[in-house]
């Protein structure tokens, strides 16, 4: 056999390895009976969550929240720094490209320990809140790096052009840096948004007894054995990732 | 649009303890085309971000008709760049790059319209208007940064080496370009490359810099011809540099010099020296005549003649290069331009015993050392 061969059988075995368990959630969600085996097609497990399962879609409710409202200020904090990172000395450049860098190195697990820490230490109550507070805290050093990798796609001439031509640094900022920054915005809100709606590890630290998200229902419903309920909303959630990032294909390049 | 004087008054720059500028000083007048000259790394784009406000001086001061300007912020200076990769917004059609300084000014739509129309039409992109800078050629982001940083009607127009990054045909087209636009719009020019063809091209006069240091100022003749020391007669043009010693003062205006390479050579006395004296003496290569015969003084020739030996010959259609070998083994750089048809001569070739010929008033004297 070649060794062109054998790596394209490799290769496509390993796709196939990745691909597999999510056929099989698939194939699964519409499986009329409850048993691992196929007995027919039907679509009672997607009327049973549109129907009967409140609390699931609660939980998806929080993500959602959580989602959107941590992506929205992840995005504005990682914007300004990548701005300010773009514009400052090489020093401080240097300085900051290093302690965003670290974060994205450290496990989830000590993250969620020490957020859970930071929380008990200072009295605060666990809740959506913290939640928010916590995925901001891990998006962040993403949403800027995104940022900073499309601006850094420009020189920073534009911004001296612009004061050239009669802006002032306020001007140059709101019609030069933010809207050549806009791909990468956007980029990072979406990827901040992704890294949200399916955090685990951080948000069961941070998670109050109220504030329940879907990946965490999820987690406490198949440790009482898989529902199929369970394959029909990853089905549901998967339509959704491709179908967002089939539309965010043109910003994927900024993302890492 | 009438353009302004600049004058930079002994101005010194530092970026950490690395002095950029030297103590610089220049006089640029009013609506000229002035090209500041220099390797690269000289200090030239440092010098035009003074100009334009985006770097501050640690000594000096620069004026614009006679008024110090260095505490007006860039928006505020009459004064406008053509930065050195054009800077362009990408996220901006030509037409809005070219009315971005227009909308700043809050012009009304149809002001801006007919501004930018008529910039478009100046830089020659009315077809290409709407298009996104990426969309562009290397001339045509060139021009659209022209017509933006016309867009205010500056007094001053910087432009950092605005044609080094096009091919060789396209920077002289646009240099022509340049030049007839420096006659419509009238204002002061100061355009900064390394190119020393390109400055002695199209400027009406010429700094040369060396590290920080302003080496020569003047026309592009001045620095042509006179060049002021070893560095301007290497970087402006090519040249000849020999070594010799002053052997005999022939009178006020020549002096016998004795060249270990090749003899005894009268030179131009365009400075002060004295027997004995150790001179830098150039010589332009174009100057230097080549013929097969011995010249006689009936050729009218009251000048230097050297015998050697073509020791490489470079056909280049306009002209042949040739390096000649002289007896003492020295190596001359001799131009020929052709004038007339070639074949018809009788033709100089390789390993061909030659005499070289000069006017005494071409090898002249830029360095002298006392002994
Ligand atoms: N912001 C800066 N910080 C430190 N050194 C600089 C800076 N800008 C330019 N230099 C240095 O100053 C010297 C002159 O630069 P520059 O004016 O760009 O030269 P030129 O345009 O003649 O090539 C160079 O050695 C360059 O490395
Ligand atoms: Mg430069």
């Amino acid at each position: 056999m070649k060794p062109g061969n054998l790596t394209r059988i490799i290769t496509i075995l390993a796709i196939l390895f990745f691909y597999l368990p999510i056929i099989v959630v698939i194939v699964f969600s519409f499986n009329s009976s409850k048993s691992p085996e196929w007995t027919g097609f039907s679509l009672r497990w997607y009327y049973q969550l549109f129907t009967s399962s409140g609390y699931i879609w609660r939980t998806f409710l929080n993500s959602i929240i959580v989602g959107v409202s941590s992506s929205i200020v992840s995005v504005v904090l990682g914007t300004l720094g990548a701005i300010s990172v773009y514009l400052g000395s090489k020093k401080f450049r240097k300085v900051m490209w290093t302690t965003t860098y670290i974060p994205f190195t450290i496990p989830d697990i000590i993250i969620g320990v020490s957020l859970l820490i930071f929380f008990t230490t200072l009295n605060v109550r666990l809740s959506l809140f913290t939640i928010f507070i916590a995925h901001v805290t891990f998006s962040m050093p993403y949403t800027m790096m995104i940022v900073l990798t499309r601006l850094h796609d420009f020189d920073k001439s534009i911004i001296e052009a612009a004061y050239d031509l009669g802006a002032t640094k306020s001007v140059a900022l709101r019609k030069v840096i933010v809207p050549v920054a806009m791909p990468g915005i956007i980029a990072a809100f979406f990827m901040a948004f992704t890294l949200s709606i399916d955090d685990f590890v951080i948000t069961f630290f941070v998670a109050g007894p109220s504030s329940t998200t879907l990946p965490l229902q999820i987690f406490s419903m198949v440790r009482f054995g898989i529902s199929p309920v369970i394959n029909a909303i990853s089905t549901l959630l998967l339509l959704g990732t491709i179908f967002m990032s089939v539309a965010l294909r043109r910003y994927v390049r900024y993302i890492i | 649009m009438p353009g302004s004087s600049v004058s930079i008054i002994e101005v010194d720059k530092y970026f950490g303890d690395f002095h950029v500028l030297k103590n610089v000083s220049l006089e640029i007048e009013e609506n000229e085309f002035f090209s500041l000259l220099g390797p690269s790394g000289c200090g030239k784009t440092t010098l035009l971000r003074i100009i334009a406000g985006l770097e501050d001086v640690d000594d000096g001061d620069v004026l614009l008709d006679d008024k110090s300007i260095l505490n007006l912020p860039p928006n505020k200076r009459p004064v406008n760049t053509i930065f050195q990769n054009y800077a362009l917004f990408p996220h901006l059609s030509v037409y809005e790059n070219i009315a971005f300084p227009l909308r700043l000014k809050k012009f009304s739509e149809s002001e801006i319209k007919r501004r930018v129309d008529w910039l478009l039409n100046l830089v020659r992109l009315e077809e290409h208007a709407q298009k996104k800078p990426s969309q562009l050629s290397g001339g045509q982001k060139q021009r659209v940064s022209l017509a933006r940083a016309l867009a205010n009607e500056p007094k001053v127009l910087l432009l950092d080496e605005p044609v080094s990054a096009l091919d060789a045909k396209l920077r002289q087209e646009l240099l022509i370009e340049l030049d007839n636009l420096h006659d419509r719009v009238g204002i002061t020019f100061i355009y900064v490359t390394h190119d020393q063809a390109e400055a002695i091209s199209i400027s009406d006069h010429v700094a040369v810099m060396n590290s920080g240091v302003v080496v020569q100022y003047g026309t592009p003749y001045e620095v042509y011809e006179s060049p002021a020391d070893t560095f301007v007669a290497n970087f402006i043009g090519e040249s000849n540099l020999m070594k010799g010693d002053v052997v005999e003062i022939l009178s006020d205006e020549y002096i016998a010099v004795e060249f270990p390479s090749f003899g005894k050579v009268i030179c131009y006395r365009d400075k002060p020296v004295k027997v004995d004296d150790t001179v830098l003496i150039t010589l332009r290569p174009e100057k230097v005549r080549i013929m097969h015969n011995k010249p006689t003084p009936s050729d009218g020739i009251p000048g230097n003649v050297v015998h050697g030996i073509v020791d490489e010959v470079i056909y280049m259609g306009y002209q042949t290069k040739y390096f000649i070998k002289t007896d003492e083994g020295y190596i001359l750089k001799v131009y020929k331009q052709h004038v007339s048809y070639l074949l018809d001569e009788r033709i100089i070739k390789w390993k061909d015993e030659v005499f070289l010929y000069w006017n005494p008033d071409d090898s002249f004297i830029v360095e002298v050392e006392e002994n």
